[in-house]
């Protein structure tokens, strides 16, 4: 036997070796990076919580949930009252999906339902490419694009209002409904396709009479999800809105949202200040609201999945 | 059933060409004596469409245009927008406009120290969620048993995709920028970035390596392999193209955020060096930085006196570096499917 043999015996091993004792290394790595999304989640409620509770002992919840009046600059008295801003981020959210939700779902049917080949393919392809379009650009178009159009063909005095918010929000979410809505399209059995069809119904009868029942719990999640992308987007909203912290009475009016608060009034508001820890409140409020969204979005899919199984 | 009683039915008059002929046709027979039943089964098309089918007919073109309308409705002002961005900002798309630095109060000059910005967040964020989320990804899908935990673990997966980006943006602040005291940086934005990317990389990974077939893993276990030597030898080689696209999908939405870097590190304005080696690397860990998608808001709300041209060509270099990446992953995806062997 030479030295060399010898040595790469040893050499494996080592590395045999190495191996039994590197697996339960690796395999608790994995599972901590496994849970690592529950830790973030819960994390990411803690140190706002932390941050929010500096407000929490001086805070007025009555005036926080119930009041209209925000005006947290007053040296009198300063008010912090969320109520306009939940409204206005509810109803440039309904608005958004009440054009978003029939699109989106009707696209979803189209596409995955009446088109095949190259046409379907590039439907997907352009669908998605327009998911990825960045947030700030969205916001970029509506206020430098949609605006102007809007104070053209409209009375409104502003460009920026209700409406721009609500559509350029619709434009945003819709392929987030299309493709969740697609994917629920398709975890639906060729098989429920193929008794339709040879009962002699044409395609339409197979989406209304089959599909729709049958993939209702998935695209009604579909559209959950896309309500709860709209109450949180940020950055479009905050450039289309208007900022006027008021309940809206008509399309027309300039609004403003939760997360635009957030985002135009926390670099101004000094570290540790009750301005701030309410801002971080109302990042709390928002933490709940997208939350409880997802949580019955995922209990809607769930139900479809042990009906299934 | 239906269809056939009805097109025996010899008068349904006044639904159409075909029904009227058949009314007239049995009128005609009538009138001559003869045997109704032979006319009519001599001149009748039988393959005629009853009005029970062109109704469904009518229905079903009905159904396809209104929604072919609503696809276009989706598609067409996205291709709109996109086009007239170009047109507007063709003016001042250039090398030069990507090379320069902006200059006399941003109201000058092109998108360099931004875009560099842009691109080392996204780079660190990505070194930082990467390994994490695909090592998640294949704890979900190699390991997790089908129960409860699992499901916990899941839902944490969806709670963090649909935490709002604002959310994420103060979660930084708390976390990076004062609890870790890395302070505005460019480090705790890359790390606020890195959160917010998990999800989506463990979502894609997850599916990469649920398209492995099981035989291959039943194959590699008879061998003798432990779990991860499967995973490490065989489960990752043949999903790794699948991997690749969820994180090449994730560049393009870190680098599109605004609102988590936007109190985290990510600042309005900062000088960096024109020429040189420098310029490759303006930025320190520690610092602040410049972002395309920031320096967008800026210029769009924050600016005054910005020519229109420049705002518009940095809103189409940002959407084209997107999109560029994008495509580059949906081809590789489209590719991939080309050759997969099983």
């Amino acid at each position: 036997m030479t030295t060399a043999t010898a040595n790469r015996r040893t050499w494996r091993s080592l590395l045999h070796g190495l191996a039994d004792w590197s697996e339960p290394v690796v395999e608790w790595a994995i599972r901590l990076c496994g849970w690592s999304s529950i830790l973030f989640v819960f994390s990411i409620f803690v140190f706002i919580l932390v941050i929010a509770a500096g407000a929490f002992g001086r805070l007025d919840w009555g005036e926080f949930l119930f009041s209209a009046e925000w005006q947290p600059d007053s040296v009198v008295q300063p008010r912090y009252g969320t109520l306009a801003l939940l409204v206005g981020t509810l109803s440039v959210t309904a608005l958004a999906m009440l054009l978003a939700a029939p699109l989106g779902l009707g696209a979803a049917v189209f596409i995955s339902e009446f088109c095949s080949g190259k046409v379907k393919e590039t439907l997907k392809v352009l669908v998605e490419l327009s998911a990825a379009i960045p947030s700030v650009v969205w916001g970029f178009v509506g206020y430098m694009v949609l605006a102007p159009l809007i104070i053209r063909y409209t009375d409104a005095a502003s460009g920026v209002n209700l409406l721009n918010a609500g559509l350029i929000l619709a434009l945003m979410s819709v392929p987030i409904i299309v493709s969740m809505s697609e994917d629920a399209l398709k975890a639906v059995p060729d098989s429920y396709r193929e008794a339709a069809l040879s009962l002699g119904a044409s395609r339409w009868e197979i989406v209304y009479r089959v599909l729709f029942p049958a993939a209702k719990n998935g695209l009604l999640a579909a559209v959950l999800l896309g309500v709860g992308r709209a109450i949180g987007e940020t950055m479009a909203v905050l450039m289309c809105t208007g900022h006027a912290v008021r309940i809206p009475h008509s399309l027309l009016t300039p609004v403003r949202t939760l997360t635009a608060t957030i985002a135009s009034e926390l670099g101004e508001s000094p570290v540790g200040e009750m301005h701030y820890c309410v801002l971080f409140t109302i990042g709390l409020e928002l933490f709940a609201i997208t939350f409880l969204v997802n949580v019955i979005a995922d209990f809607v899919v769930k139900g479809i999945r042990s009906e299934r199984s | 059933m239906s269809a056939v009683s009805d097109r025996q039915k010899p008068s349904v008059v006044g639904k159409g060409p075909a029904a009227a002929l058949a009314g007239r046709m049995s009128e005609h027979a009538a009138s001559a004596a003869g045997s109704v039943v032979a006319v009519r089964t001599k001149s009748l098309n039988p393959f005629a469409p009853s009005a029970l089918e062109r109704r469904k007919n009518v229905k079903e073109a009905a159904a396809r245009w209104v929604l072919g309308l609503f696809t276009f409705a989706l598609v067409a002002p996205v291709l709109a927008i996109l086009g007239y961005l170009v047109v507007r900002a063709w003016p001042v798309l250039g090398i030069s406009f990507i090379l320069e630095n902006p200059q006399k109060y941003m109201t000058a000059g092109g998108i360099w120290a931004p875009l560099v910005g842009t691109f080392f967040l996204v780079v660190i964020s990505l070194l930082l969620a990467a390994p994490i989320g695909i090592l998640g990804g294949v704890y979900l899908n190699e390991y997790a048993g089908n129960n409860w935990r699992t499901r916990v673990v899941a839902l944490g997966v969806t709670n963090l995709a649909g935490v709002p980006s604002i959310v994420h943006g103060l979660f930084g602040v708390g976390a990076f920028v004062m609890f870790a005291g890395m302070g505005k940086s460019m480090l705790a934005a890359s790390c606020t970035l890195a959160v917010m990317s998990l999800p989506v990389i463990i979502t894609s990974t997850r599916e990469a390596l649920s398209s492995v077939p099981m035989a291959f893993r039943e194959a590699c276990w008879n061998m003798g392999a432990t779990r991860w030597q499967t995973i490490r030898t065989i489960v990752l080689p043949n999903s790794v193209g699948g991997i690749l696209t969820g994180v090449i999908f994730e560049v393009t939405r870190a680098a599109g955020e605004t609102a988590p870097i936007l109190f985290t590190g990510a600042v309005f304005y900062k000088r960096v060096r024109d020429h040189g080696w420098d310029s490759f690397f303006p930025y320190n860990l520690n610092d602040g930085c410049m972002a395309l998608s920031m320096h967008l808001y800026t210029l769009a709300t924050q600016v005054v006196g910005v020519s229109d041209q420049i705002q518009y060509g940095t809103a189409v270099v940002l959407i084209g570096l997107t999109l560029a990446v994008n495509s580059v992953s949906i081809a590789l995806r489209v590719y991939l499917r080309s050759r997969k062997k099983w």
